[in-house]
């Protein structure tokens, strides 16, 4: 790959962080943090192609003929792998970590620093998956009985097909995110396709069950209704651990 | 576009008519009259005859569009997303850093005169080591960012023995792995200090034993042009532009593997090795090697697998860090294969070795 491909491949690189990171694209794959980061290292790669080319033409103009780098070993045949990146964000972007992983991976439940108080009232209660199982798990759900409880993730079904409200948890990038089950009984929809997000108005149950990935122990959520609702924002839950 | 047909007389006509690149080709295959001496050079001024590297970049991505509806359809299967998912999280989010450390690498190479290091670190290399090792504590990145900064500093003429001491420990010991490693431990403080203690004992032992028993005919010369002759401006770009394909194409290498493990690998093996103390030990230095975890996330994994020991997981923390796929891949770019092939196993043994009798001492 000689510099011109080279140059063009890191405007290209550039622009995909830069198209990534001022969408929401970049949330499928890093944590929020990572933003200016990734925006960052889009327009250094930008500057780099430009000033590339800013100084091959000076350096055409001034000495005759081509750039004063003497390159003695051939330009990288690696570099042409760096196009993959560029392909798969632009043409396919890839969603965000789902049921597959989810099936594949124990859950990473790990007792709280401590359980603070909740809002108290009659309205219902809106918690996070890892929230409630935490809670469900490490406290014996004190704080969570006779409560209306709202709690949004996605499906996913086990082997058996047992369904299981799922979030994923982020600590950098996709790379290490990890799933938080809460295992779902009563009023379950009889058709649940995996991947759909859902909001659970439920109650708590004392039922509990282990991760047949991890032995890792799995709290029930008694479902009174369940509702279809959109991808969040941020598909990841980033709240622990960070 | 028109230069998409297919043909042979397109690509052949540009090739001819753009003098920059003539010019670059002209330097690289030393005149170019000769189908080539060696094979894999012969193969790539066969090349150069026919197509040139930007019209076969835009080929390929027009191609990529053309197609992109079976492309779609052949990666819907749920493994291939989970692939690619993990495959693009880890480029996302590794290039900043290797962007960041490309342009450290690049100021060192360029507005840092060799003398500096001359001063800076002690005379003999014995001593050097350690100086190298600890200075690792101040560059907050992982590993991504070390291995062109190790890089620089080498051609920059600092002995490799301390070189590596500092590619070594940089990644591990930096205050944010070390926050990242508190935060994740919050029973176990005596993590921080056996994490940091190790991975410097590990870098220190692998710089002098690298100085006693190592040969620099092993480590590639430096294979860059040196940027005598021309102004500091493009001698700075010039090395950011190189290091970045180059660094960051064998990041693709490594980011492809660490992608294969995360999908294909099944998960409940973990529990099968968790129960016996050394299997534990060797399995998660494995798994450290094979995963190429960012070293600022790795401790939050490793406070996740509850199943096996401390030390066995103080032996996650400080192998991966220091000896992973998508490492040995750059390291292989940077320094020479011949290197990365002896280098690489030494590490992981040492690293081993040393945080198991860490942890059985500290933990």
């Amino acid at each position: 790959m000689n510099r011109l491909a080279q140059t063009a491949l890191l405007f290209l690189l550039g622009a995909t962080l830069l198209h990534a990171g001022t969408t929401d694209l970049y949330l499928r794959y890093v944590k929020e943090g990572l933003r200016p980061l990734v925006l960052l290292a889009g327009v250094v790669l930008i500057v780099t192609a430009a000033a590339t080319l800013w100084y091959d033409r000076r350096g055409a103009s001034t000495h005759d003929g081509g750039t004063p780098v003497h390159d003695h070993h051939r330009e990288p045949r690696v570099s042409w792998l760096l196009t993959l990146p560029v392909l798969a964000l632009i043409l396919v972007a890839p969603p965000a970590l789902g049921s597959y992983s989810a099936t594949h991976t124990g859950t990473a439940l790990t007792k709280p620093f401590g359980f603070p108080a909740l809002p108290t009232g009659d309205a219902p209660l809106h918690l996070a998956v890892v929230d409630y199982a935490g809670r469900a798990i490490y406290d014996d759900g004190r704080a969570l009985r006779d409560r209306e409880l709202k709690i949004t993730g996605f499906v996913t079904l086990d082997r058996e097909g047992a369904p299981y409200l799922v979030r994923m948890g982020l600590n950098c990038c996709a790379a290490d995110a990890q799933p938080v089950k809460i295992a779902l009984t009563g009023n379950v929809p009889p058709v649940l396709r995996p991947d759909t997000w859902l909001e659970i108005t439920g109650t708590y149950t004392p039922r509990r069950t282990k991760d047949p990935v991890n032995d890792g122990p799995i709290p029930y959520l008694e479902v009174t209704t369940a509702r279809p609702v959109p991808t969040p924002h941020d598909p990841y839950d980033e709240t622990w651990n960070t | 576009m028109p230069s998409r047909t297919t043909g042979g007389t397109g690509p052949v006509a540009i090739t001819k008519t753009a003098p920059q690149d003539g010019a670059e080709r002209g330097d690289a295959d030393g005149g170019g009259a000769e189908p080539g001496d060696t094979a894999p050079d012969g193969r790539e001024q066969e090349e150069a005859r026919h197509l040139n590297s930007p019209l076969l970049l835009t080929l390929l991505l027009l191609t990529a569009v053309m197609f992109q509806d079976p492309i779609r359809g052949a990666l819907a299967a749920p493994v291939m997303q989970s692939w690619m998912t993990v495959f693009v999280a880890v480029m996302v989010q590794a290039l900043p850093f290797l962007v960041l450390g490309v342009l450290l690498s690049a100021a060192i190479a360029v507005f840092v005169p060799p003398s500096f290091f001359a001063r800076a670190l002690p005379k003999h290399p014995a001593l050097a080591v350690p100086v190298a090792g600890a200075a690792g504590a101040v560059l907050p990145g992982c590993e991504c960012a070390s291995v062109p900064v190790a890089g620089a500093l080498v051609r920059r003429g600092v002995t490799p023995a301390a070189a590596l001491a500092f590619l070594l420990s940089a990644p591990a010991i930096n205050p944010i792995v070390l926050t990242a490693t508190a935060v994740a431990f919050p029973g176990n403080p005596g993590m921080v200090l056996a994490r940091f203690v190790a991975s410097l004992l590990v870098a220190c032992s692998m710089g002098w034993l690298w100085h006693r028993l190592g040969r620099t005919d092993w480590l590639r010369p430096p294979a860059r042009a040196s940027y005598e002759g021309q102004s500091k401006g493009a001698a700075f770009w010039g090395s950011v532009r190189h290091d970045v394909t180059h660094a960051g194409g064998f990041l693709v290498v490594g980011a492809m593997a660490a992608a294969t493990l995360k999908a294909v690998v099944p998960a409940d093996w973990l529990g099968v090795a968790a129960g016996h103390p050394v299997l534990s030990v060797l399995f998660l230095a494995a798994l450290a090697v094979l995963l190429s975890i960012c070293s600022e996330a790795d401790a939050f994994v490793a406070a996740s697998l509850t199943q096996f020991s401390l030390t066995a997981r103080l032996t996650f923390l400080v192998v991966g860090p220091m000896i992973d796929l998508k490492l040995f891949a750059m390291q292989a770019g940077t320094f020479g294969r011949a290197f990365a092939l002896r280098f690489a196993p030494a590490t992981f043994a040492l690293a081993v070795v040393v945080s198991a009798l860490t942890g059985t001492v500290l933990l």
